[in-house]
C-alpha cells in the first residue's frame, strides 16, 4: 500500500513539472556542458595533432611545418579563424581538412586517394585530420572570426554556399534551412541554432570542432556537415569536395565577428 | 601502445589538486559490431597515483567508467616542484604510467 502511495506521488510530481520541462532541461544540459568544460578529451586529440604536425612522415620524409594554412608557411596561431580561404598555389578556395590534405600530398608526398579513405575516426581507427584539426584549432581560440572575402573565388564559394543551404532535395524535402532558419526551435532538447541570425551562428560555428561525448571522438566541421547530409538523407557529402568548402564558407562568413572557442564538448 | 595522459597537478594551501585525461577505448564487452560480433571487452581495471614513492590513490575501475575517462582528486603533503605519477592497467595487461610535476 505505501509502495503504490510513493509510486503515486512520484507520478503526480512528474505530471506537475510536465509543462515547465523544456525550459528547466536545457538549464540542466547547459550545466552538464559546463561541468565538462574541464575534462575535455578533446586534450588528448590536440596533444597527438601537435604531435603530427611536427612529425617527419611520408614518403618524403618532412613534418608539416612548412604547410601554409595562410598566414604564410608554419604559421599555424588564429589561422582558423580565417579560414576558408583562397589558396594561389591551387588556385581555389579551401577549408582547413582541404588544405591539410594538400600539404600532405605536396609537402610529404601522400597520395591523395589513399589519405582521404576514411577520413573520420571510429572504432578500431583514428583519423589523423581529427587529431591535427583539434590541435590547429585550439592555437586559434581567443582569436576573432575574420573570413576573408576579397577575391572572386571566396565570393563565388560563399555564394554556392548559401544556395546549398537554402536548397531544398532528397527524399524528406529538406534543406539546412529547414532545422536552422528559424530561431527558437529544437528537436527533443536539442536546440537549434538559427545559422542565418548573427549570434546563433557565431554559437555554432565557433564550437566546432567539439569533442561528442556520445561518440567519444573529436569531431571537425568536415564531419559536422558530413552528419546533416546523412540526416537530411541527402547523397555523400564527399570529404573536401566543393560543396562541402562552399557551404563551410557561408557558414563560417556568418560567424564573422565570432570570439572562436573551440575544441569544445558536446553531448 | 597507449596515448599519453595528460595530467595537470596545482598546489595550493598544502592540498594537491590533481586532474587525469586518460586515453583509453574502454570497452564494455556488451557492444556488437556491424557484424553482430560482440566486441570483446578491454577496459582499465586499475589506477594507482603516487607521490615520492607514496600510493596517494588507487582505484578499481570497471565496464562502466566512460570511453576517455577523466579523474579529479586531491592530496594532502605535496609541493610545488614535486613529481606525480599516475599508471592505469587495464584488462588485457596493457599499461601506462605517465607523470606531472606539481604547479
Amino acid at each position: 500500500m505505501n509502495r503504490t502511495l510513493k509510486i503515486a506521488s512520484v507520478l503526480l510530481a512528474a505530471a506537475v513539472a510536465g509543462p515547465a520541462m523544456p525550459q528547466s532541461a536545457v538549464d540542466e544540459i547547459a550545466k552538464y556542458r559546463l561541468q565538462l568544460q574541464d575534462g575535455n578529451p578533446a586534450d588528448l586529440w590536440e596533444a597527438r595533432g601537435e604531435d603530427l604536425w611536427k612529425q617527419k612522415r611520408g614518403p618524403k620524409n618532412v613534418s608539416l611545418e612548412q604547410c601554409d594554412l595562410g598566414k604564410g608557411p608554419g604559421v599555424v596561431k588564429g589561422a582558423y579563424a580565417e579560414l576558408p580561404r583562397y589558396f594561389a598555389d591551387a588556385d581555389r578556395v579551401m577549408d582547413l581538412e582541404t588544405r591539410l590534405v594538400h600539404c600532405m600530398v605536396t609537402l610529404q608526398g601522400f597520395k591523395q586517394a589513399d589519405i582521404t579513405k576514411r577520413p573520420f575516426g571510429g572504432p578500431g581507427s583514428r583519423s589523423d585530420y581529427e587529431a591535427l584539426g583539434a590541435w590547429i584549432t585550439s592555437e586559434a581560440k581567443g582569436y576573432t572570426m575574420a573570413v576573408p572575402m576579397s577575391h572572386p573565388k571566396e565570393q563565388e564559394a560563399f555564394r554556392l554556399g548559401e544556395k546549398m543551404f537554402f536548397f531544398r532535395g532528397g527524399p524528406h524535402d529538406f534543406a539546412c534551412a529547414t532545422c536552422h532558419g528559424q530561431t527558437g526551435k529544437r528537436i527533443r532538447l536539442q536546440d537549434l541554432p538559427n545559422l542565418t541570425e548573427r549570434g546563433d551562428a557565431q554559437r555554432a560555428y565557433t564550437t566546432w570542432p567539439a569533442y561528442r561525448v556520445s561518440q567519444g571522438e573529436l569531431r571537425t566541421f568536415q564531419w559536422r556537415l558530413n552528419d546533416c547530409f546523412r540526416q537530411q538523407r541527402f547523397p555523400d557529402l564527399k570529404f573536401t569536395s566543393e560543396a562541402s568548402i562552399a557551404l563551410t564558407t557561408f557558414l563560417a562568413k556568418n560567424a564573422d565577428g565570432g570570439k572562436f572557442n573551440a575544441p569544445a564538448i558536446k553531448r | 601502445m597507449a596515448d599519453p595522459m595528460r595530467i595537470r597537478a596545482v598546489a595550493k594551501d598544502g592540498v594537491v589538486n590533481v586532474k587525469v585525461l586518460m586515453s583509453h577505448e574502454m570497452e564494455t564487452g556488451q557492444r556488437k559490431d556491424n557484424s553482430g560480433n560482440v566486441v570483446p571487452a578491454h577496459f582499465i581495471q586499475s589506477v594507482t597515483a603516487s607521490w615520492q614513492g607514496k600510493t596517494v590513490l588507487s582505484a578499481q575501475w570497471g565496464p562502466a567508467v566512460s570511453k576517455n575517462p577523466f579523474l579529479e582528486f586531491n592530496f594532502k603533503g605535496g609541493q610545488k616542484g614535486d613529481k606525480v605519477q599516475v599508471t592505469w592497467t587495464d584488462n588485457k595487461g596493457d599499461k601506462r604510467t605517465d607523470e606531472a610535476t606539481i604547479n
